[in-house]
């Protein structure tokens, strides 16, 4: 229970301070997420969900805690929440896990939140970029919350990317909650490229309605010590969720991928492929559940995740799980660990190729078939580009950003 | 299929008699003085009650835990009598006559005994409730030094062969039933196979739970000596009663340098009834060392009966090339619920793994493959191969897959896959326009999908586990 | 032998069989044509009870008994036999083992003694010769890794171990080549008796050619529109349907 004290004792400090800055929306919900979380406490390695991250040692670090609304010119379709065009109420803090003390903490100490609203058979015109650049000379932690919300037939791409400009260490809790209404397209990519110093937690829930479609992307490119989870109820018949990964770690690096999908109805497919390459003493876990409950028929699920362990230092931890209450049902999974083909490498080597690009080559190739799943081109072609370099080692900063220049 | 169902009428557990046998059985209650008292009836030396008594100490300081998919009922442990002993007090000390009730128990069970068996090729070793009742075809394995008997007389009659392995495998601190089974165990049975013999016969345990409000703690140790090879058979099973019945064994196997050792069950305790009434609590401990070098472990179980089996018959791979296997059919109908799967623990470098696990579920009952893989970094060059489907009958019960796989080593291969589907109602309805009605079509069917996993039995558990298969299941298409 | 009157029947809500009338004589072979999509198909699955579809008014009896309150296998073991036109994969299940359940049941339903093992395999051994199938093909399990050609032979060859009074073959003669449709119509020939009806699905003629129909009968939009004698499937082969559609005004 200690970790979580600095953090009940902060709340107390800055109460007056978040109450003001941020508004009742948000506030309403406040003292309920600080309570559950003191009596949560930070999970443990015994918490089935955390058995691969200890949270408690993530959070025990003296943070300083950032407190900052957004302030800058928001794009069309992106609101602050306290301006939010929609009543927001029934969908902030609605379905993400009450249980869980990293989403309470967030809940308790977020100042803000980005509302995306994508009204009815609304598309708009570009992809909509969120850049979250960490900043600051200090060492810092930032509670982030996003709100998505997509009404009947509308359609959103949503590109996230993670940058750190300064060498300080930044912890970052992110909350994010998406609404797909029926028949409505959403795609969300997320992109970490950050540095060594990093901690990321992220807990994206995601809830779809009649027909509705949604993809969730999530590359991590470059970072410290990640944990993502990412939830996904099919609760209209005829939905369906793509959930796909890629991890490319080194070095000390640690991503825990956790995913949740719960087909609610009849008539939903689901679809999973996480890919791992990991080199030197990098840890990967990846633990997927597809749950199917009672009287869910027809559902259609396959997920599957591969992984390569590039030396003996790297670990890998895979856990893929079913749990099905229904029995019209075609559920799949299927998950490997390995290393790359010898017959391929030797076949490359025999036309002149050299045994590191050909290992280069093999990996890009194996972390491709999750690039491919993504629909949006430019984007593609520019994740080809920097996988390739993050894997010849020459990703280091985030690329492109005006910031690092 | 809703008429098919009215037309069924469901079959009742087959092997549900009760003999009338006068059992020695001790008060209920489970304290130190028990303990001893146990011991004492069996005659143990002082090293064994020493053992049974850490042990007990251990299992009183700990809570029953929340294991796997399970909804466990409350045990009260002290309602439970650890000691049950069929034999009557014999007429003489020296030949402990078997009783003519008994010996028709096992008529109705079907377990051919003496002559039946030296026909078949096979030795048994009758497990009633907790006393070993006769171990048959002994000497013949006696001329080839093999050692196959009761634990009991093994602790009279070599005890320093059990001293050394009892509790080498599975620890008695390994879990709370484990620290139970090593405080109260009653017997089982014990097998050593010297070094470089083939044991020439499968050798066969034969397990029923008679009397009421006790619980069957056997313990089975089986040493395997370098080169040599066995194949050992359980077959459990246990009348009707409407209170729960707890069962929880342990079974240690060590396996030497190239030896081989292949472990079969098939396990139809009374699962309980219609409405989820009764049966037996199946908590096993199962595990074996592959000690040596090139040594060879397989477990292949079908697993039918219980109203709640928790088992993961275990494989530790130490010996460098060393092989496992775990082939397992798991079947629940009604309110029954089977958590069950393997651990694979690779620890030499080259060890081999195989997994195929086939659930099916029916009725309202819940099935759960959990499963172990885990690369330690010595396990150079490891290997893993998983498979695990699961078949759904009716859209009440409930089909579960809980891998996990931890890989510390980079020159490890390791495959997992799963599926689960509904069976199909077009293989069902070829089968019927075939003139074959619908309780067969899903026995074949079912069949034909645990094949797999049937094909690794000797040949008679083959065909008494194909019988199982379709009785369980029974009524269940609707 | 076989009578069907107003037969309706549908599958996910939508009605394929709007009203069907056929009656099929001891010992007649009955060919039905028709365009793609008449409802052929669903008619040979709803005769044998498939599940899937659903009969909404109508009646059929076989030799005077209602079928349509019967069970797949009930409808079975009065010896109505169809050959599937996509035969299932039963995996794990060797052919021996499905044959000698189907067998068993069949003679049961006759009142005939069941079979020893020898003898069983004996009559595997010798209805397997007239459809030239592969020893091999018999000890894998059902249908799985068989050609489309052998999946055919394979469902002649249950039927002459069925011993059917009717049979219906649907689309057997689909993708088989011409020798295989020689082995399977030849077979279909040897192993009738006298007495034995068949329904006979195609659409075309060469199978005719072999079996040699008695009535030809065409189905279009659910309905039985028109028959005659074999000369009608020639016909049809060499000008169509369109002209019954005009004669029937559809």
């Amino acid at each position: 229970m200690s970790g979580t004290r600095q953090y009940t004792d902060f709340f107390n400090d800055v109460r007056d301070t978040l109450y003001t800055r941020s508004c009742d929306v948000m506030n309403a919900q406040r003292t309920g997420a600080l309570d559950r979380f003191r009596s949560l406490g930070f999970p443990t390695r015994r918490t089935e969900r955390y058995k691969y991250t200890d949270a408690g040692l993530d959070f025990e670090p003296d943070y300083g805690i950032a407190l900052t609304p957004l302030t800058q010119e928001l794009p069309k379709y992106c609101y602050r929440i306290c301006n939010a065009p929609v009543d927001v109420t029934p969908y902030y803090n609605s379905i993400a896990d009450k249980q869980d003390a990293v989403v309470c903490l967030n809940t308790m100490l977020s100042v803000d939140t980005l509302l995306v609203y994508i009204p009815r058979n609304t598309r708009p015109e570009h992809p909509i970029q969120i850049s979250n650049i960490l900043k600051g000379d200090n060492d810092t932690m930032v509670n982030r919350r996003l709100l998505i919300i997509l009404e009947e037939g509308a359609e959103a791409d949503i590109i996230i990317t993670d940058h750190a400009v300064n060498d300080s260490r930044f912890l970052t809790n992110q909350v994010i909650e998406a609404f797909a209404g029926e028949n409505s397209h959403l795609n969300i990519y997320e992109i970490e490229e950050t540095h060594l110093l990093c901690t990321r937690y992220s807990n994206v829930y995601i809830r779809e309605s009649r027909n509705a479609s949604v993809r969730h992307t999530s590359l991590s490119l470059f970072n410290g010590h990640t944990r993502n989870t990412c939830t996904v109820q099919l609760a209209g018949e005829g939905s369906e969720v793509n959930l796909n990964g890629c991890v490319i770690a080194d070095k000390m690096q640690h991503v825990d991928n956790n995913t949740r999908i719960e087909h609610l109805v009849p008539h939903c497919t689901s679809d999973e492929l996480y890919k791992y390459v990991l080199d030197d003493s990098a840890v990967g876990a990846f633990a997927g559940i597809v749950y199917v409950r009672e009287g869910a028929q027809k559902t259609s699920s396959a997920m599957k995740n591969a992984n390569l362990c590039a030396t003996d230092s790297a670990r890998m931890y895979t856990q893929p799980m079913l749990e099905i209450y229904a029995d019209d049902v075609k559920c799949s999974h299927g998950s490997t660990v390995g290393q790359l083909g010898e017959d391929a490498l030797f076949y490359m080597m025999q036309r002149g190729i050299g045994i590191n690009e050909a290992r280069l080559l093999l990996k890009s190739a194996f972390i491709t078939e999750v690039i491919e799943t993504i629909p949006l081109e430019p984007l593609r072609d520019r994740l080809h580009f920097q996988v390739d370099k993050r894997l010849r080692g020459e990703l280091s900063k985030c690329e492109g950003c005006k910031l690092c220049k | 299929m809703e008429d098919i169902a009215r037309d069924i009428v469901n079959k009742d557990y087959e092997y549900g008699f009760t003999t009338d046998v006068e059992t020695d059985v001790i008060d209920k209650g489970l304290s130190e003085d028990v303990v001893r008292l146990i011991s004492k009836k069996k005659g143990e030396p002082e090293w064994l009650l020493e053992f049974r008594l850490q042990a007990y100490r251990y299992w009183a300081e700990q809570k029953q835990p929340e294991w796997g998919h399970l909804n466990m009922p409350v045990i009260d442990y002290q309602d439970i009598s650890y000691y049950a002993d069929p034999t009557k007090k014999s007429k003489s000390e020296d030949s402990k006559e078997i009783d003519p009730e008994l010996m028709k128990t096992f008529d109705k069970l079907g377990i051919p005994l003496e002559e039946r068996m030296a026909l078949a090729g096979t030795a048994v070793d009758a497990v009633m409730d907790s006393v070993s009742v006769k171990t048959t075809f002994r000497d013949k394995l006696k001329e080839m030094g093999i050692i196959f008997m009761s634990i009991s007389e093994a602790v009279r009659e070599h005890p320093d062969l059990v001293r050394e392995y009892l509790g080498s495998v599975v620890p008695y601190r390994d879990n709370y039933f484990a620290a139970l089974n090593s405080a109260v165990f009653s017997d089982g049975s014990f097998v050593y196979i010297p070094k470089g013999v083939r044991c020439p016969m499968e050798l066969s345990t034969y397990f029923r739970i008679n009397a009421r409000g006790t619980g069957q703690f056997e313990r089975t140790l089986i040493v395997c000596d370098d080169d040599g090879y066995v194949s050992y058979l359980e077959g459990c099973t246990a009348p009707m009663r409407d209170e729960n019945q707890l069962h929880a064994a342990i079974v240690e196997i060590v396996v030497k340098e190239n030896a081989e050792v292949k472990y079969s069950t098939v396990q139809n305790w009374y699962p309980g009834d219609k409405n989820g009434k009764g049966g037996v609590l199946n908590l096993v401990t199962k595990r074996g060392h592959l000690r040596g070098a090139n040594s060879r472990l397989s477990w292949t179980q079908v697993e039918t009966g219980s109203a709640i089996t928790w088992k993961y018959p275990s494989c530790v791979l130490s010996g460098d090339n060393s092989q496992a296997e775990f082939y397992s059919v798991a079947v629940t109908n009604n309110f029954q619920q089977a958590d069950t799967g393997t651990k694979m623990i690779h620890i030499g470098r080259n060890t081999k793994s195989t997994i195929i696990s086939k659930g099916i579920s029916a009725g309202r009952s819940q099935n759960s493959y959990r499963g172990l893989v885990k690369v330690a970094p010595t396990a150079q060059g490891a290997r893993n191969y998983s498979s695990c489907d699961s078949l759904l009958l009716g859209s009440k019960c409930g089909a579960h897959t809980f891998p996990y796989m931890d890989v510390k080593n980079s020159s490890a291969i390791v495959e997992h896959e799963a599926t689960t589907s509904k069976i199909s109602e077009e293989q069902l309805f070829y089968c019927q326009q075939r003139g074959i009605n619908t309780e067969d079509a899903v026995s074949l069917i079912v069949n034909g999908y645990a094949k797999d996993v049937i094909n690794k039995l000797p040949m008679e558990f083959a065909v008494e586990a194909q019988k199982l298969l379709g009785v369980s299941l029974e009524g269940s298409i609707g | 032998m076989l009578k069907i009157r107003n037969l309706h029947a549908s599958i996910n809500g939508k009605e394929i069989l709007k009203g069907v009338n056929l009656t099929i004589q001891d010992g007649e072979i009955h060919a039905v044509m028709g365009t793609n999509g008449a409802g052929k198909s669903t008619l040979s699955n709803v005769i044998v009870g498939n599940p899937m579809y659903e009969v909404t008014q109508g009646e059929v009896t076989f030799n005077g008994q209602n079928l349509l309150n019967m069970k797949p296998d009930e409808r079975a073991n009065l010896g109505i036999f169809m050959s599937f036109q996509q035969p299932v994969e039963i995996p794990g299940v060797s052919m021996t083992n499905f044959m000698r359940a189907a067998v068993n049941a069949r003679y049961k339903a006759q009142g005939r003694e069941q079979l020893s093992a020898g003898e069983f395999l004996k009559l595997m051994r010798e209805k397997r010769k007239i459809v030239e199938l592969d020893t091999k093909l018999t000890s894998r399990s059902v249908n799985e890794g068989f050609s489309g050609g052998e999946k055919k032979r394979n469902e002649i060859f249950q039927m002459a171990m069925l011993e059917p009074e009717f049979c219906i073959l649907d689309e057997t003669d689909s993708g088989l080549d011409v020798d295989a449709l020689r082995i399977v119509a030849e077979g279909f020939n040897k192993l009738r008796k006298p007495d034995t009806s068949a329904m006979v699905i195609t659409h075309y003629v060469r199978l005719l050619d072999y079996l040699k129909p008695d009535v030809v009968s065409v189905m279009i939009d659910g309905r039985i529109v028109k028959s005659g004698d074999a000369s009608l499937a020639e016909k049809i082969e060499k000008t169509g349907f369109d002209w019954i559609k005009e004669e029937v005004g559809l």
